[in-house]
């Protein structure tokens, strides 16, 4: 993002990217809606990987969010739209108080497969809970938007779109302030060195909690804009595959920008619905493939793209000196 | 009593072929420092091949005993000739990357050879239960056992005590544990790390795809099995401790035998029990049971 940008600039722009929704075709529609909710928990784990930290179970909030309000939803016949987005947030934030700060003193490699973990217990109890329709999952009627009943199915793909690409802007907006933020700043310092960060007087814990509460907080919401998109819930949202993939958007977009969040996301949609149209068979194989060429070839993500110089102080320190593979010692 | 028993007999069952599929991941994690996500991958592409030679065997009217040894022979070379080129030709080009990088590369190459099997082999179920008789039948009191999986245990011994022994007493095993404690040290030393890391790899891909191929008359080999085993094996190294042969002994044995306890007793909660488990141990020791902690540098 550019330092310059106003947020008052980028409401206008998330207005009027939700208003171009009326011009696009209808398969570009429910593309972009599903590429705009993946972007925002993706988003979330590019806040929590600032910390230094890669969650692999996103997919527990993303759960968590999604049977929250499809259950709420099911009970007491809350269908508006906006509120289910509301509702997925606040559940998944609180599990992830919950969590955070048992989770927050853990790091690298451990940090990730204990998300994994939590995300495959959440997982394997979705799977066989009778109550909740076990690995079937249960279906939710159509979402309202402020009183407002969609029957139109262009009207209710726009409307869900137009939630959609607000919600993510919105959360867009609110990550590059905090990027910006004295507690944004200091996150990179937490990855850069945790223990450097106490000795000056800071709780690295407790930056890490908050990064992982509001990672959890995005995750929900997009569970419920997920839900809101099939009209269905079912264990598949907790699976240790559907986690991989939002880290796949994640590290996709590089960890420098929030607009690069969107772009990778939306070409991840592409590659797989081209990919499904004229590769059925094989589109695991076509994302594979993608995958390796952008780890490869764009090192530090799509956003490195058009942001080069300027950030090279905050890069990853992933140059680590290779000597190995030569036997030479510098 | 007898409940009892036939739980820690399935348990030790389970345990026997998941140990010796860890013990890949965790040898591949040792020395490499990668987690590999394409694991459970190659355990799936000993199961298919070893199927594939099985079924091959009896059109042409092998004896079962042949064909059982062929099975072995053929997935374990196919796997690791497969999982030598895949090191040699791709991962070698991510060294010295953040070790999250590396784990989605292997996530990638997952993703490849999952659509590359069922390119090859189809999405339906392949049967290869003919090397399943070859034990007959077992009884232990009034409970009957086949044959060929209680031979399992013997051999998951068998390969856990020939790694360590291996590791611990050859030289070859001296000089993989030197690359493990300290790469530069053992280059600067003369060893040919490079040539560590593809032999090593490809020893992690030849135990999972032995396992694949042993495993393999026992279930129909179908998609999905790749993510299943992947995730159960991951369970057992970080609870036994990544990098750790003893490690995955004991969290295998743990894996197997709550898999068997929550099968015979509760049937819900199979995959809830294994992950409340590895949750746990991570909590209290994030290390594992069976590493101890390192220092770290400020």
């Amino acid at each position: 993002m550019k330092q310059g940008l106003h947020p008052v600039v980028m409401i206008g722009l998330v207005i009027g990217a939700a208003l171009f929704g009326r011009a696009l075709p209808t398969w570009t529609l429910s593309l972009a809606t599903v590429a705009a909710s993946n972007a925002l928990i993706a988003l979330g784990i590019v806040v929590l990987a600032r910390t230094g930290n890669v969650s692999f179970g996103q997919g527990l909030f993303f759960a968590a969010g999604g049977y929250g309000v499809a259950l709420i939803a099911n009970v007491w016949g809350i269908t508006d739209a906006v509120a289910q987005v509301m509702i997925g947030a606040v559940c998944s934030g609180m599990l992830g108080l919950v969590i955070g700060p048992l989770i927050a003193r853990y790091t690298g490699i451990f940090f990730g497969m204990l998300t994994l973990a939590l995300s495959m217990v959440m997982y394997g109890a979705l799977v066989k809970s009778a109550a909740l329709g076990g690995s079937d999952g249960f279906n939710v009627g159509r979402p309202s938007l402020f009183g407002m009943a969609f029957t139109d199915t262009r009207e209710a793909d726009f409307m869900l779109y137009a939630v959609s690409v607000v919600t993510t802007g919105l959360a867009g907006i609110a990550a590059t302030i905090l990027f910006r933020s004295e507690l944004g700043l200091v996150s990179l310092a937490v990855r850069e060195n945790n223990l450097r960060v106490e000795y000056l007087g800071l709780s690295a814990n407790r930056i890490v909690t908050i990064n992982f509460v509001i990672a959890a907080v995005f995750a929900g919401a997009s569970g419920a804009l997920a839900l809101m998109a099939q009209r269905h819930i079912d264990p598949q949202f907790a699976y240790w595959t559907t986690s991989g993939e939002f880290v796949f958007v994640a590290v996709l977009a590089g960890y420098q920008s929030v607009a690069a969040v969107f772009v990778a996301s939306i070409a991840l949609e592409l590659v797989r619905s081209f990919s499904n149209l004229y590769l059925p068979n094989t589109w695991q194989l076509v994302l594979g493939v993608f995958l390796l060429g952008v780890i490869l070839f764009l090192p530090r993500g799509i956003g490195s793209l058009w942001i080069r110089d300027r950030h090279k102080k905050n890069k990853l320190p992933a140059q680590i000196p290779v000597t190995v593979d030569t036997g030479v010692v510098p | 009593m007898n409940f009892a028993l036939t739980i820690i007999v399935d348990g030790l069952i389970e345990a026997s072929w998941l140990f010796i599929v860890a013990l890949g991941l965790t040898l591949v994690f040792g020395v490499l420092k990668i987690l590999n996500i394409a694991h459970g991958s190659f355990y799936a592409l000993g199961a298919y091949v070893a199927a594939t030679v099985v079924t091959m065997a009896a059109s042409k009217g092998l004896p079962p005993a042949l064909s059982f040894v062929a099975m072995l022979l053929a997935a374990a070379f196919v796997a690791s000739a497969v999982g030598l080129m895949l090191e040699r030709g791709l991962l070698k080009m991510f060294y010295g990357r953040d070790e999250v990088v590396l784990l989605l590369v292997t996530y990638a190459v997952f993703l490849l050879l999952e659509d590359l099997t069922k390119l090859i082999w189809g999405v339906n179920p392949i049967y290869a239960t003919q090397p399943y008789d070859l034990f007959g039948n077992v009884s232990f009191g009034k409970m009957y056992y086949v044959g060929y999986d209680l031979v399992l245990i013997p051999i998951a011994i068998l390969s856990g005590v020939a790694v360590w022994f291996g590791l611990n007493r050859t030289i070859t095993g001296k000089i993989v544990s030197a690359v493990i404690h300290n790469e530069e040290m053992s280059a600067s030393m003369g060893v040919k790390v490079k040539r560590v890391y593809a032999f090593a790899f490809a020893f992690g891909v030849l135990l999972a795809a032995f396992a694949g191929a042993l495993t393999a008359p026992k279930i129909s080999v179908q998609p999905g099995l790749s993510s299943d085993v992947i995730i159960l094996s991951f369970a057992i190294v970080v609870i036994g401790g990544l990098g750790s042969v003893e490690g995955a002994a004991v969290g295998a044995i743990l894996v197997g035998l709550a898999r068997a306890t929550s099968v015979h007793l509760l049937p819900q909660a199979e995959l809830f029990m294994i992950y409340f488990i590895m949750t746990a141990v991570l909590m209290f020791r994030p290390e594992g049971l069976f590493k101890r902690e390192t220092a770290r540098r400020i």
